[in-house]
Formats: structure tokens, C-alpha cells, sequence
């Protein structure tokens, strides 16, 4: 039987936070995780997708010291602390950019470009930068 | 349909605020409703009324207040991104000692959660950006 807080539950949707871009250059990776943290609050299927450049935000290694910007990307291995655990990247992105998994500094799934054009069907909200 | 927008770069520099512009035209023209319109990243600076383009060329800040007046439409600023970029409302002037506030009018500044509640509620959420 369902609780009394389970009943006010409200609408759960699949959104996927599509992170195109490299992490430093421009503001999108960074603004992007601000957003994916406050999603997280709101008890929604969440996942993330790295592919193009956007592969490099969860490099293992980064140094910004030299270009003078705040190094973010531990922030990406806190996610799972607020339970979003769907991470993917795309495997050509990846590929093509000479990186693995191994270099990844959080656990992903890698997909085909195929397999997340399935995965994007799924999705009620999708939300690129 | 209930349609909610999300808006990724600056006026002028980028199309995607014309774009936005033009199809909440279209979407309230065809009986839609538009459940918020946020801004985000450089879309934030769609709201400044400090702007002033030339004579000859289109106002995109002015043409989103008329939308907001005209047909109620919530344009909400997302208030991280306008602290970075200079967008302030009396309240945040005040409180960050600013001596003046450049939000134009129909744009309200709240939080990123703004944005999660409009894809939660809206049927779809449409992206304008790279």
C-alpha cells in the first residue's frame, strides 16, 4: 500500500542532459552541470550523454590552472551522491577523439550512435548545451 | 498544447532569440499556450531594457515585453546566470549594492528550478541554441 508522502508524488519524466561542448572555452559545461545539480532535486529520471567535444568534460586529468578557471569536473563524480547514475557517452565521440572508458573520470555506459538515437526516443525532455 | 521554451544565447548575436521570438508568435497565434519562456546562458542578456539597438534594427528586448504584456507569458531569467552577466532586478541591486537594476519589463529573475518545473508541466520544452 502506498504511504501518504508517496501519494503526493508528483509526475516523473525522463530528462537527458545532452552535453555537447568542451569544458572550457565556453560556459555551456558548466552551466550545464549547475542545471543537471537542481534537476536533481526534483526526483526526476535524469540522465546524461557526453558526445562531440563534450566527451572531454569527464576527462580524467584536467589542469586549468594555466587558462585561470576553476577546474569543475570532480563535481561529475559527486552526481552519484544525488543518485543521477545514467551516464553515457558516445562511443564514435569518443572513439574518434582517442579516448575509453578508462579515461573517463566517472563510470559511463558507451553507446553507438544508434543505441542513443534509441534512448533519445525514450525521453519526454531533452536538453542540449 | 502546453509548450515551454528554453532560450540559450543573446539577442543579436546568435538567431536563437528571434527564432523563440517568432515561434511564440506563431504557437499563441495557433492557440497555444506557453507555459514560461526561461533564459539561460548569454539569453539572459534578452532582458536587459538597457540595450539600445539601432533605429533600423529590430528590438528584441522590447518585442518580448510586448509578448509578455500582451499575452501573459512568463519570461523568467535564470538568476545564476544573470549575476555572472550583469542582469539585476531592484531586489538583487539592492542586495548585491548595486545602484541600479536593468531588468526590463515582463522579465521576472528566479531560480534554475524554474526551468525543471517548465519541463515537469509543459508538454514539450523547446531548446533555442547551438
Amino acid at each position: 500500500m502506498a504511504e501518504p508522502w508517496e501519494e503526493e508524488e508528483g509526475p516523473v519524466k525522463k530528462f537527458m542532459f545532452v552535453n555537447r561542448k568542451a569544458p572550457y572555452g565556453t560556459i555551456y559545461a558548466l552551466e550545464s552541470l549547475e542545471v543537471v545539480l537542481i534537476s536533481a532535486a526534483f526526483d526526476q529520471d535524469v540522465s546524461l550523454v557526453f558526445m562531440d567535444d563534450g566527451v572531454y568534460q569527464i576527462k580524467k586529468g584536467q589542469d586549468s590552472k594555466g587558462i585561470g578557471m576553476k577546474n569543475f569536473s570532480p563535481t561529475y563524480r559527486a552526481l552519484e551522491g544525488y543518485d543521477i547514475e545514467k551516464l553515457f557517452v558516445e562511443k564514435e565521440s569518443m572513439e574518434s577523439r582517442g579516448l575509453t572508458a578508462e579515461d573517463m573520470i566517472v563510470p559511463v555506459e558507451i553507446l553507438s550512435k544508434d543505441e542513443l538515437t534509441s534512448l533519445m526516443e525514450e525521453q519526454d525532455v531533452i536538453l542540449t548545451f | 498544447m502546453k509548450l515551454a521554451l528554453l532560450v540559450n544565447e543573446g539577442p543579436y548575436q546568435h538567431q536563437a532569440a528571434d527564432s523563440a521570438l517568432q515561434f511564440v508568435k506563431a504557437a499563441v497565434a495557433k492557440g497555444h499556450e506557453i507555459f514560461r519562456v526561461f533564459f539561460y546562458h548569454d539569453g539572459v542578456n534578452n532582458g536587459t531594457r538597457f540595450a539600445v539597438p539601432p533605429q533600423d534594427d529590430r528590438n528584441i528586448t522590447v518585442e518580448w515585453s510586448k509578448l509578455a504584456e500582451e499575452h501573459k507569458i512568463d519570461l523568467v531569467v535564470c538568476i545564476a546566470a544573470a549575476q555572472r552577466r550583469g542582469i539585476l532586478d531592484e531586489n538583487e541591486a539592492k542586495r548585491q549594492g548595486k545602484s541600479g537594476d536593468n531588468i526590463a519589463p515582463g522579465f521576472r529573475i528566479s531560480g534554475l528550478g524554474q526551468l525543471i518545473e517548465a519541463g515537469i508541466q509543459a508538454e514539450r520544452l523547446v531548446v533555442f541554441g547551438d
